[in-house]
């Protein structure tokens, strides 16, 4: 088979096994959870083939055009270069992971056929997303990915949180999406095609007339996709999903897409100046501020979805200064260890019963109970917090030594103020990654006070995936660095002297001040009792984990936070504390800026229509009706009346024929 | 003689017998205006017939023979129409035509207690007659 | 009349023409002035039948409505059919329409419910259409004489004569439509009396029963 055909069915399988699914689901239950994992596995083999064949040579390219589509053509286009060969590679492992823990991990959900069938879907349109060689067929992809994680953040939609948070996924992803398209209009209006190569093209020419516009419309629908302030609000909510979507949506794969779009398009941007400075803003609020917040939350789920955004922030930043090269190493990287986290969070939060850290810190050994979870999640955290020789490390060296260089003005690609911001707001997170890492680990597995609920052994599917993810996050980076240019822009990714140097330092001090400040506090948990636990410890972790969401509001008092002196966290950020818990109010001050405004209009329209309208339509019905009500007084059953009325319109008609007979 | 004298009379029985129809309310004198409306048809016929018999060479002596068969037909009208009449009476008790109004648009929302009505009446006709 | 005016007779054009010269316009005979005498106690005595509040008067009026109708016939030479009429209508159908009224238990003397509420729009109608036909009957017929000199027009032996030679057809379909008539009187008041026999035929079982 040609590397084109193999890359055809990549996409193509998962789709098959979701449509199976749907289909199967209830009429044959035995045969959802192989076509559940089965196309997933397939893909992921076939994607290894199709970047072994590709092999960071030149980018295959095949299209063919259905049918003719008006001025501008769209056509099924496939453009696999070195960063679509292994961002494909990353999302088959991702999701094949993702496919084998859910049998576990949803083991009696009497919803899974459908759960799993819109993983497969959702898999597929990454896919295609990745594979796509033309912006429409990638808009389709994308969408599909939104309406996926749609459904899939409302899993358990019996509670209100659920319903909540898809409802504001979705919203708060197409608020961004519709400039996105606008912005993919003008640019195929301006390159003459959807192709990417194409607009490539075009671009390398300099033919494209409105470079800013569309680098920032195009911006917002990443800043959606791909939670960057100030659209970043949907992901810590979505969180309310099961933990394998997060894992696989949340975290590894869409939420990246963004990154991966901005990276294949990368010249389009770099045209601009004006927007390589906005999207290195937005990598730096978004770094610095998620950094905080995570280091104020209290269900862990929530912790890692702020660090998610940091770690994307992390890529927007490197491609703010014109690198796309280590956005996706770092990319990768964070895939399999943020993927890790998450599966190893599920499992943590099955055994302790709760997904508040509070609750968990005064648990005493919770890591005795979940070895394997303890472990990997111990190496993903090292990972995330960028020490050495860790492939987080590696990664977040070739983004901060990327920024060195712009800074150092050894390119000429972006300007050096981007490289400043990237530069400074990378180390700063750095040190809060570190310390928030840390917080995770110290509260989660040094808990002390009564023993952890045993809640029996965690199934073999659920812990064997990751050991499995826990290989590259332990190794990739170590091993890629010196790979990886050959499949990318070929510039060099090793870690530089200056900033491998400040980033373990400052992720150090991050940790030791985190672990002083723990110390410090960890003598109040025995004195202030909170927690409390699901009320169904035998139930599957799905269950146990949508009864933790449900029950953290009315124990805790808020969704994020829970009033526990005893957190680090509350020490280190001191007053900032109550603001990063609730996310530095931006929901807060969302509903005041629109929700509230599109509200009243609402009501406002709600208004026009029941009262004026409506009078003028009632105003128009009032004529027949009385017409009709007449009508049926004259309707009196009295034959005589009849009678009448038909002789009299008989004389009238024979006067009238008289008359005109006779011509007068 | 004047043609137009027949014709008048007739036309003028015809519009009594309308009247009698229309503003009756006993079902037997509208009967009987109904007779009225057929004799002054029947006047018609035969005043026309007389004058053609001697305006035209030759006749079929057709009004004459078309009353005879109208006064025939009127018989068997008569004798139908009573015995609706009098089955209308025997099941409403009354015989009243303003009172008939079965077809009638409803003001009562639902049928079923204007039927109710009806067979409570009926039933008191037939336990009227009974007695009887 | 002339021999030029009766062969002028033949069309319709010249024939009134003929007799108006004849006649001329106003010349009442003693025959018209009978005719209009005994049309207006017709007339009155129609009037009284649909307006007075006596139910059996007015089947009486109406005697006296088809006798004075019978008497037209006569004047205008149609004797047979005068008979018939006196015969059938105020020798059968009055005595009907009297059975009629006894077997629906009519009020004897005045009913002031006589006249149903319908009796002004029933009034207007009634008089526009006699206005309308006195006008078109008058407006065509004004200038139109009978000749009722000669040998009668509806004399026993003519009227015979013309209905079994010309209309034997019709007088047999007729005579079928009479029984059918008769059939379906009969139908309709056995049924009306079997629908009211049925619990009134078991209450006469149980008091039979009950007096064995």
């Amino acid at each position: 088979m040609t590397t084109t055909t193999l890359a055809v069915l990549v996409p193509l399988l998962p789709f098959l096994g979701a449509v199976a699914g749907l289909l199967l689901g209830r009429t044959a239950p035995g045969f959802v959870r192989p076509l559940a994992v089965l196309p997933t596995l397939t893909s992921l083999v076939l994607a290894a083939l199709v970047a072994v064949r590709q092999g960071g040579d030149a980018a295959v390219d095949s299209a063919t055009e259905l049918t003719p589509t008006g001025s501008v053509p769209i056509e099924l286009a496939l453009h696999i270069d070195g960063f679509a060969a292994l961002v494909a590679v990353l999302v088959g492992l991702v999701a094949s992971c993702v496919q084998i823990y859910s049998t576990g991990y949803l083991r009696d959900d009497p919803r899974y056929p459908s759960y799993a069938a819109l993983v497969s879907l959702f898999t597929s349109a990454m896919f295609l997303v990745v594979y796509s060689g033309d912006l429409i067929v990638l808009l389709v992809g994308w969408e599909v990915m939104g309406i996926c994680s749609y459904f899939l953040v409302g899993h358990y939609w019996e509670t209100p949180e659920a319903r909540a948070a898809s409802l504001k996924a979705f919203l708060v992803t197409k608020l961004g999406d519709v400039p996105f398209l606008i912005g993919l209009f003008a640019l195929a209006t301006d390159a003459g095609s959807f192709r990417i190569t194409r607009i490539l093209g075009t671009v390398a020419s300099g033919g494209l007339d409105h470079p800013t516009l569309i680098a920032l419309l195009l911006l917002a629908g990443v800043a959606g996709k791909s939670a960057q302030f100030p659209l970043h609000t949907w992901l810590p909510d979505a969180m309310a999903g099961p933990t394998p979507v997060s894992a696989l949506i949340h975290a590894a794969t869409m939420v990246a897409a963004g990154v991966y779009f901005i990276a294949r398009l990368l010249p389009v941007f770099e045209a601009s100046q004006a927007a390589m400075v906005v999207l290195a803003v937005m990598a730096a609020v978004t770094m610095a501020g998620s950094a905080l917040a995570a280091l104020a939350q209290d269900d862990i789920k929530r912790v890692l979805a702020y660090s998610t955004i940091g770690q994307l922030g992390y890529m927007t930043g490197a491609l703010a200064v014109g690198d796309r090269g280590a956005a996706v190493f770092h990319l990768l990287s964070h895939g399999a260890f943020k993927a890790l986290l998450f599966l190893a969070a599920g499992v943590i939060i099955h055994a302790a019963g709760t997904n508040s850290l509070a609750a968990m810190s005064r648990m005493r050994n919770l890591r005795d109970r979940v070895p394997d979870a303890y472990w990997t999640m111990t190496v993903a955290l090292l990972a995330l917090a960028a020490i050495p020789p860790f492939s987080g490390f590696f990664s977040k060296e070739a983004v901060l030594g990327v920024a060195e260089h712009v800074v150092t003005g050894h390119t000429e690609h972006a300007p050096a103020a981007a490289g400043w911001i990237v530069l400074v707001a990378g180390l700063l997170t750095a040190v809060l990654t570190a310390a928030y890492a840390m917080r995770l680990w110290l509260l989660a597995f040094r808990g002390r006070g009564t023993e952890a609920p045993d809640h029996g052994r965690q199934p073999l599917t659920m812990t064997v995936v990751l050991w499995v993810l826990a290989v590259p996050s332990l190794a990739f980076g170590g091993f890629a660095f010196r790979l990886l240019p050959e499949w990318f822009d070929g510039r060099d990714l090793s870690p530089t002297l200056t900033t491998s140097v400040l980033g373990t330092g400052v992720a150090l001090v991050g940790g030791i001040v985190t672990y002083a400040a723990w110390r410090h506090t960890t003598a109040l948990t025995a004195r202030v009792p909170l927690g409390a636990v699901a009320a169904h410890p035998e139930g599957d972790a799905a269950q146990v984990e949508a009864e933790a969401i449900a029950s953290h509001e009315p124990a805790y008092g808020d969704i994020a936070y829970a009033p526990d002196p005893a957190d680090p966290g509350r020490l280190l950020l001191g007053p900032l504390h109550r603001h990063a818990a609730a996310g530095f109010h931006l929901d807060a001050v969302y509903t005041t800026l629109f929700v509230r405004p599109v509200q009243a209009g609402a009501s406002l329209v709600r208004f026009l229509d029941r009262e004026v309208v409506e009078t003028y339509v009632r105003g128009a019905g009032a004529l027949p009706r009385w017409l009709g009500t007449a009508v049926r007084r004259a309707q009196t059953g009295n034959v005589q009346t009849y009678v009448s009325a038909l002789l009299a319109g008989t004389v009238v008609l024979a006067v009238a024929v008289v008359l005109v007979a006779t011509g007068a | 003689m004047h043609l137009a004298y027949p014709a008048v009379l007739s036309a003028l029985l015809f519009c009594t017998g309308l009247y009698g129809v229309l503003a009756r309310r006993n079902a037997i004198l509208v009967l009987m205006s109904v007779e009225l409306m057929l004799n002054a048809v029947n006047l018609n016929l035969v005043a026309f017939d007389v004058w053609l018999s001697r305006a035209a060479e030759e006749t079929l002596h057709s009004g004459q023979a078309l009353t005879l068969f109208t006064i025939a037909i009127a018989a068997a009208e008569i004798g139908i129409g009573l015995a609706i009449v009098l089955a209308v009476h025997r099941n409403r008790g009354t015989a009243d035509i303003d009172r008939l109004r079965d077809t009638s648009e409803r003001h009562d929302p639902d049928g079923t207690d204007h039927d109710a009505r009806t067979a409570e009446r009926s039933d008191e006709a037939q336990k009227a007659e009974a007695t009887a | 009349m002339t021999l030029a005016a009766s062969a002028g007779l033949l069309a319709a054009g010249p024939t009134t023409r003929a007799a108006a010269e004849t006649h001329g316009f106003l010349s009442p005979t003693g025959v018209e002035i009978a005719f209009l005498l005994v049309g207006l106690v017709t007339f009155g005595a129609a009037l009284v039948t649909v307006t007075t509040r006596q139910l059996v008067h007015a089947a009486l009026w109406l005697v006296v409505t088809l006798g004075g109708l019978a008497v037209e016939y006569l004047l205008l030479t149609a004797e047979f059919i005068a008979w018939v009429q006196v015969l059938i209508y105020v020798g059968s159908v009055v005595v009907l329409l009297l059975f009629g009224l006894m077997l629906t238990r009519a009020p004897i003397g005045r009913s002031p419910d006589a006249d149903s509420g319908n009796c002004w729009a029933a009034l207007t109608v009634a008089v526009a259409a006699a206005a309308a036909l006195v006008w078109v009957v008058v407006d065509a017929f004004r200038t139109t004489w009978i000749d009722l000199d000669g040998p009668a027009a509806g004399s026993t032996e003519a009227t015979g004569a013309s209905l079994f030679q010309n209309w034997v057809l019709p007088f047999e379909a007729l005579s079928v439509l009479l029984l059918a008539a008769l059939v379906g009187a009969i139908v309709l008041s056995r049924k009306a009396k079997a629908d009211a026999a049925t619990p009134a035929g078991q209450d006469t079982g149980r008091d039979t029963e009950g007096a064995r």
